[in-house]
């Protein structure tokens, strides 16, 4: 009955999380299969949906246009984001927007290493769009709670891919507890704006 | 009503008796039109006037009887298409036929869910109302994008029950950020064409070949909660209220720039990214956005603060 195939879900992820997920897979050898990342917290992850601040944008490509766009978390940190000339629409919005603004981002994570081997995680975006900031308060509070389930799966439970994040990523150098203090002070960070907006 | 199909009548009456009655096709076929060509009486009720018969002569109950041939199905089971089925359904909805071709067209639903109808005008059936519950023989099953729709024909026979029908609730409620807008979104043209009302392509209508297209609007829109995601279809009215945009602004922006694809492009801009709660029923593997709105309440970061707090 299920002929049509099943879109990725978007899954939800704070920046520190999400440029900690170096580690990327395919589920199988086809060419065309789908490169996932998999997130400290043990789940794999084709596609993320982000709300944040564009602080930066710029051109970096050299031959043609490439943006680079820096998009900041409550915590401060930071998703980088690319789009050129095969992420057109993209692409304008980064030349278009006037930073600081809040965005909504929809697109793939990608991962690149640096010549000195570091990995770096980034968003290949599908859309990005300005949205107001009541998107951007309801994004922190759903990305909270679903990192907060995700690190309790990662704790109680044994699914293949939260066995697989114990192998990939050195968890007693970066225990998946951090990730459940990001999601709080990401909502403390909320609650104080929210009190202090309410206060004026 | 034509002798092949008084012979198809007869051939499943026949069947339906062959365990209690030794009838020949040809016996059932002579009842049947006796009271159709020379009696006048309409196919159904000669019909369920020959099987009353032949229930009194094998002393049976209605209820007894075996399907003849076809399988009696509920709405929620519909999953092929061209089957020959029977249902007890109840008229949900009743909308205006887009095409003189078309005697009704709506909804049927059961227990476990709604269901299409088109009822053709030249099959010359009996009107059906809506909120009765009916016992449908012989209808045939269709499916158009995923989406199943059963036909009435000519060799329907339409009965009304005396009773009344829970219809099923497949209406879902789902909440999310709309991540993506699908090609076949904005302003759109659709086959004129009698019931069709396919989406062109390039001016052309897969069924109809090259026509005169009417203007549409329609949003097929991803909404995600980051934990499934739902393909919901705003149709003209929904995408008007949802993105400001009405039919004549979007036909004289896409004149202005001679192209179609910039009211989709202002839609993206106006709906991408943000979030909605959306109610509406289920079509195959859409649900339709009866009710809607963007939502904008401050969330309250207090509840998932203590649950966070908690593990």
């Amino acid at each position: 009955m299920a002929t049509t195939p099943t879109r990725e879900v978007a899954r939800r992820v704070f920046a520190r999380e999400f440029n900690d997920a170096t580690y990327t897979f395919k589920e199988s050898d086809d060419d065309r299969a789908p490169v996932y990342a998999l997130l400290p917290t043990g789940q794999r992850v084709n596609r993320i949906f982000v709300v944040g601040t564009l602080t930066e944008t710029e051109d970096v490509g050299e031959d043609s246009e490439y943006w680079q766009g820096r998009v900041v978390d409550p915590n401060g940190d930071t998703f980088f984001t690319y789009a050129g000339q095969y992420q057109p629409d993209a692409a304008s919005m980064l030349r278009e927007l006037e930073p600081p603004a809040y965005v909504s981002v929809v697109g793939k994570p990608r991962t690149y290493e640096t010549d000195d081997g570091d990995v770096n995680v980034s968003i290949r975006p599908e859309s990005i769009t300005a949205v107001d900031e009541a998107t951007r308060d309801r994004w922190v509070v759903e990305t909270a709670e679903r990192t907060i389930e995700r690190v309790q799966a990662c704790e109680e439970t044994d699914t293949e891919y939260v066995r697989m994040a114990r192998e990939q990523y050195d968890q007693d150098e970066r225990p998946v507890e951090n990730y459940r203090r990001t999601a709080i002070e990401a909502l403390e960070s909320l609650e104080a704006e929210q009190a202090e907006a309410s206060a004026d | 009503m034509t002798a092949t199909d008084l012979r198809t009548h007869a051939e499943e009456i026949q069947e339906q008796f062959s365990d209690q009655l030794d009838l020949t096709v040809e016996d059932v076929e002579e009842r049947l039109d006796t009271l159709v060509n020379e009696y006048k009486v309409p196919t159904s009720e000669a019909r369920r006037s020959v099987i009353n018969t032949y229930l009194d002569e094998a002393g049976m109950d209605r209820d007894q009887l075996g399907g003849g041939g076809n399988e009696r199905k509920q709405v929620g089971d519909v999953d092929t298409a061209e089957e020959w089925i029977d249902l007890k359904a109840k008229v949900v909805d009743l909308w205006d036929p887009r095409s003189d071709a078309v005697a009704q067209v709506g909804l049927l639903g059961d227990e476990t869910g709604t269901i299409k109808f088109t009822k053709w005008s030249k099959s010359d059936l009996s009107e059906l109302d809506e909120g009765e519950v009916y016992d449908l023989r012989n209808i045939v099953t269709d499916e158009y994008q995923g989406q199943f729709s059963v036909k009435l024909n000519r060799t329907t026979t339409i009965e009304q029950l005396d009773e009344e029908m829970e219809v099923g609730d497949d209406e879902v409620e789902i909440e999310g950020a709309l991540v993506d807008i699908q090609s076949g979104s904005g302003l759109i043209k659709r086959c004129p064409d009698e019931d069709c009302t396919r989406v062109l392509q390039n001016g052309r209508c897969s069924e109809h070949g090259e026509v005169d297209g009417e203007f549409d609007l329609r949003i097929k829109a991803v909404i995600d909660n980051g934990m499934d995601v739902h393909e919901v279809i705003f149709d003209r009215e929904a995408t008007e209220a949802v993105t400001g945009i009405s039919l004549e602004e979007a036909q004289e922006m896409a004149m202005d720039a001679l192209d179609t694809s910039v009211v989709a492009d202002e839609m993206h801009e106006k709906v991408l990214g943000r979030y909605y709660r959306v109610v509406g029923p289920t079509f195959g593997r859409y649900v339709l956005a009866d009710e809607f709105e963007r939502i904008t309440e401050t969330t309250d970061p207090e509840a998932v603060l203590i649950k966070a707090r908690s593990i």
